[in-house]
């Protein structure tokens, strides 16, 4: 009787953990503020219950099989020469095998569902931002709005986000916590992100793959706003005096820690792809660049935009 | 002269690193003034340094396993410590940079150089033994597996105090460990240590698989081979196949970094991705790498404590088999956040949550060993215990991880973190330590005091639950790993905690020292005469304790999977054969040991870019190599009168030896003591 309210014991506490997750607001990834973020949460939820079947027997078993068969009890059973039983054996796959089954069903279907790569389907047109990670800060362009961003990331609730990412520097990876998917930034190359919002608010970004020296500093605030707010924060944008232009941008790229946020009023067209090209000068089409792959070619083909 | 070398590589301005560095200097003296003073030197060098005897090149690798993992933990400590400062506006107590190199460094020696040489150790005091052999297959070679080992963990300590380690992770992405990011000797150091162990470590692998293909006793099918015989087997083979790729990702980077190609660069064609694959295609193998081996000691220990045949051998055997073929299928999932399409990783997860099924099967087979069994707790069985229980939450946060989505938000988090040490903890260091005290009276002789060592036990499991839970929400929390110090003041508590389990962590660690400090000193109460201390079913229980050179005067034959329980039943483990012959066994020599110092220079020459010294010593390598293999006079006979004497004795030791009583167990002709 004793030892049956030991495992009720156990076995809700393990119920518990992940109600306690939930029940604490600092734990981020148990208050998504977006679609992907929430389905990502649905997956960990999900996952973790069904693995509940095979763990809480083993521990039920562990504590159970070493108190009645210690050396101690003479009442239980001893049969050294027993090491085989068909149906043991078979249930001991087959469970298994049937979770896992089901695991990967589910893993099927919300990595389809959930591919960074895919656009949100919601009924209002994306914002498209490119993001740079330089050493160690966050660029952010918006090219339709022809403005840019250091360490600030200030998009419309409600209206899904297309991100594309890469790297002016060693690797990095994007991630915005409450709203869901990372995806890591890489020189020469670029990465697609989709999130969204459903609530207006501040939430924490950051790089979360180590980049060196300036790494713990490289963070930034992702702030979801309304409409308005938004179209206001854009016109502020176009306000700064700074523009970034090809030697701004190399000035901006130089190493350093804890930048702060800056607004440009106007960015180099093709600012984003000329960065992802100009790792690979050999191709057809692409830039020319010296071997330090640091510097714009003179002649690169860049005009500025103005901003507004 | 010295190549970048000068005065100034010494850190002399950060107290922290030069008390480190003064503090292994210091101890190092002290070890060496007392082998001085006590005349130990000839000892040193005759018994153990030049020793080919694969019994003492383990103790030898578990005594590097154990200094490097004081060395590894002290780093955990430091991490903790300056994570539970550094919160808000408190940039913590560790000097800008120096936190890198710890994390990096922290996670090359627990892995390399105290996990490898712990794993490889406890192959070669068993593996032998337990297959009815006289020695490995190529005995110089195990020599020179060691001393490389011993090589790059020498070169790590160094960089402490000349120089400086990596910054990068232990698991050197590129381009961060190009030169152009990372200028400095620190990945140098990283590389030529981890180059020089990995290839030790190929040819311990290659050694292995070779004795337990072709040394085993007669009548010792595959499908008689011991647990720990069919898991090392297996890490044999995942190591021939994994440690290759090592090398190549290593030496590319090396070729990056000293003659300016462009394998993982980012400019002029490199590809960093390349790197990461090739890291990873080693990387998740290697874990297997040091888990099979800790799985075969479970299955050793649980079967011996139990009194009991061990439950659905075939079924271990078949998931071990299915664990080593699926490691090399599951690389990807360390970056599902890379861009790859939904199908590779889907492909990935899936293989990676597959593992889990034979792993659980086994978990639940050696509940089935228990179960119907006369469960004795010694200190093994708390190890066993202790990771089963702890393993199955590692094992389920494994799998969540596996799961893409999931991973899109845990990747590099703190969750992360506490996954791997909630798999390797558990996984591989208990039972290593599990082997340790398993093996430790066969080794030396004597047992470790049961005392002491259950203290360490809680310490540890007390200490892992509050050091790494935290992490696991931290995670949640959004915490990314391997961060200096942080502005979210939320996350703060929590590594307090986390920091508070690693000092009880730190208890459990001197407790095991406090351990084998008193089990030495009362060697005599604790010393077993009859080489069979823990009423043992496979075949390292049937020589003496400590073995004789040769192991066994007569080669056994097997007839079952407990080849020593058998011969127990049936009356003829203690009979003494009818005549001895002479047994050849490998003579001692010095040169694994001098290669393992050539090593050591061309490792530190070629990071210092000094480069007479390289030339040197890659010459002395080549020359002593060919020197080796023209070498004809490799054995010594040991007389057919000298292997009488010395089994005499342990039949004298034998019979002296009080019979104890079992009153639970049949079979009368057990000698062990209970």
């Amino acid at each position: 009787m004793r030892r049956s309210k030991y495992f009720v014991f156990i076995g809700g506490f393990l119920l518990w953990a992940p109600s306690f997750l939930g029940g604490c607001s600092d734990m981020l990834l148990m208050h998504p503020k977006g679609p992907v973020g929430d389905s990502e949460r649905f997956v960990i939820l999900t996952a973790f219950a069904l693995m509940l079947i095979v763990v809480i027997p083993v521990f039920i078993m562990a504590f159970w099989f070493s108190r009645r068969y210690r050396a101690g009890n003479s009442k239980s059973a001893y049969m050294p020469r027993w090491d085989y039983s068909a149906k043991i054996d078979l249930v001991v796959w087959l469970v298994p095998v049937a979770i896992v089954t089901a695991l990967a069903v589910l893993s099927w279907r919300q990595t389809h569902r959930l591919d960074p790569y895919q656009p949100i389907a919601a009924g209002e047109k994306p914002v498209r931002i490119e993001a740079v990670a330089l050493d160690w800060k966050w660029l952010f362009i918006y090219p339709e709005q022809h403005i840019a961003a250091v360490n600030q990331l200030v998009f419309p609730v409600g209206v899904p986000l297309s991100l594309r990412i890469t790297s002016d520097t060693v690797m990095a990876s994007f991630f915005i916590p409450q709203l869901g998917s990372q995806i890591y930034a890489m020189a020469g190359r670029q990465s697609q992100l989709h999130l969204m919002a459903d609530e207006p608010g501040t939430y924490a970004g950051h790089n979360q793959q180590f980049s060196g020296r300036g790494y713990p500093d490289m963070h930034f605030k992702a702030i979801a706003v309304s409409r308005n707010e938004f179209e206001t924060w854009v016109h502020k944008a176009r306000q700064s005096p700074q523009k970034l232009h090809p030697a701004r941008y190399e000035a901006l790229a130089k190493p350093s820690i804890d930048h702060a946020v800056t607004y440009f009023s106007g960015v180099a067209t093709g600012l984003f792809d000329h960065i992802v090209r100009r790792y690979h000068p050999g191709r057809p089409g692409n830039p020319g660049v010296a071997a330090g792959g640091k510097n714009f070619s003179a002649n690169a083909n860049i005009g500025l935009l103005g901003g507004s | 002269m010295f190549g970048r070398l000068s005065l100034s590589a010494i850190p002399y301005d950060k107290p922290i690193i030069m008390g480190a560095a003064g503090g292994s200097v210091l101890l190092g003296l002290v070890i060496l003034a007392l082998i001085t003073y006590y005349g130990k030197w000839t000892y040193l060098w005759k018994e153990w340094l030049t020793s080919l005897d694969h019994k003492k090149i383990g103790i030898m690798y578990i005594v590097l396993a154990l200094v490097m993992l004081l060395r590894g933990f002290s780093d955990a400590v430091m991490m903790r410590s300056q994570q539970a400062i550094a919160a808000g506006a408190s940039l913590g107590y560790l000097p800008p940079g120096h936190f890198n190199q710890i994390f990096s460094a922290h996670g090359t020696i627990m892995i390399v150089f105290m996990a490898m040489p712990f794993l490889v150790g406890l192959m070669n005091i068993a593996i032998p033994q337990q297959i009815g052999a006289r020695d490995v297959a190529f005995p110089f070679m195990n020599s020179v597996s060691f001393w490389l080992t011993a090589a790059g963990a020498m070169l790590v300590m160094v960089s402490l105090g000349v120089g400086e380690f990596s910054k990068a992770g232990w698991s050197g992405y590129a381009p961060l460990t190009e030169k152009n990011y990372s200028p400095g000797t620190g990945v140098d150091y990283w590389l030529w240590a981890f180059q020089i162990a990995g290839i030790g470590s190929l040819l311990s692998g290659i050694n292995f698989l070779v004795t337990i293909l072709k040394m085993r006793a007669p009548g010792m099918t595959l499908m008689r081979m011991p647990l720990f015989t069919w898991t090392t087997l297996f890490t044999n083979v995942l190591m021939i196949w994994a440690f290759p790729v090592l090398t190549v990702a290593l030496a590319l980077t090396t070729l990056d970094r000293y003659l300016g190609m462009h394998f993982f660069s980012n400019t002029l064609g490199g590809n960093l991705m390349m790197y990461v694959n090739l890291f990873w295609i080693w990387g998740h193998p290697e874990v297997y790498i040091v888990i099979l081996p800790a799985f075969g000691v479970f299955s050793e220990v649980v079967a011996t404590f139990s009194g009991k045949r061990l439950f659905g051998y075939r079924s271990l055997v078949y998931a071990t088999g299915a664990i080593t073929v699926l490691s090399f299928a599951v690389w990807l999932h360390h970056f599902f956040t890379m861009g790859a399409g939904p199908d590779v990783n889907i492909a990935f997860g899936i293989a990676t949550m597959m593992i889990a099924i034979p792993t659980g099967v086994k978990i639940f087979n050696w509940l089935f060993t228990m179960y119907r069994g006369r469960i004795r707790f010694k200190l093994p069985m708390y190890w066993t215990l202790g990771f089963m229980v702890t393993f199955a939450v590692g094992g389920m946060t494994g799998v969540l991880l596996s799961l893409p989505p999931a991973d899109f938000v845990l990747h590099n988090s703190l969750f992360l973190v506490a996954h791997f040490h909630n798999v390797l903890i558990p996984g591989a260091l208990f039972g290593f330590l599990a082997g340790y005290t398993y093996w430790f009276p066969k080794a030396v002789g004597f047992r470790l005091e049961e005392t002491w060592g259950r203290r360490a036990f809680w310490c540890w499991v007390i200490g892992f639950y509050l050091a790494f839970m935290p992490l696991y929400l931290l995670g949640f929390m959004g915490m990314p790993r391997r961060m200096e110090h942080y502005v979210n003041s939320a996350w703060q508590p929590y590594l307090i905690i986390a920091a508070g389990g690693t000092a009880v962590i730190l208890a459990g660690i001197v407790f095991l020292m406090i351990q084998l400090a008193v089990s030495i000193r009362r060697r005599e109460a604790n010393r077993d005469m009859t080489g069979d201390p823990w009423d043992g079913r496979t075949l390292e229980w049937a020589t003496a304790s400590p073995p004789a050179e040769y192991n066994f005067a007569n080669i056994p034959v097997v007839h079952d999977i407990d080849a020593f329980a058998d011969l127990k039943e049936t009356g003829m483990a203690y009979r003494p054969p009818d005549r001895y012959h002479d047994i050849r066994m490998p003579k001692s020599t010095g040169k694994g040991f001098i290669l393992g110092v050539l090593a050591f220079t061309l490792g530190f020459a070629l990071i210092w870019y000094i480069w007479w010294l390289a030339l040197l010593s890659g010459l002395g390598l080549l020359i002593i190599l060919i020197a080796r293999s023209f070498q004809e006079d490799l054995h010594v006979t040991i007389s057919a009168a000298e292997v009488e004497r010395i089994e005499n004795e342990h039949y004298r030791q034998l019979k002296s030896a009080a019979e104890t009583e079992r009153p639970h167990e049949p079979g009368k002709h057990r000698k062990g003591k209970k």
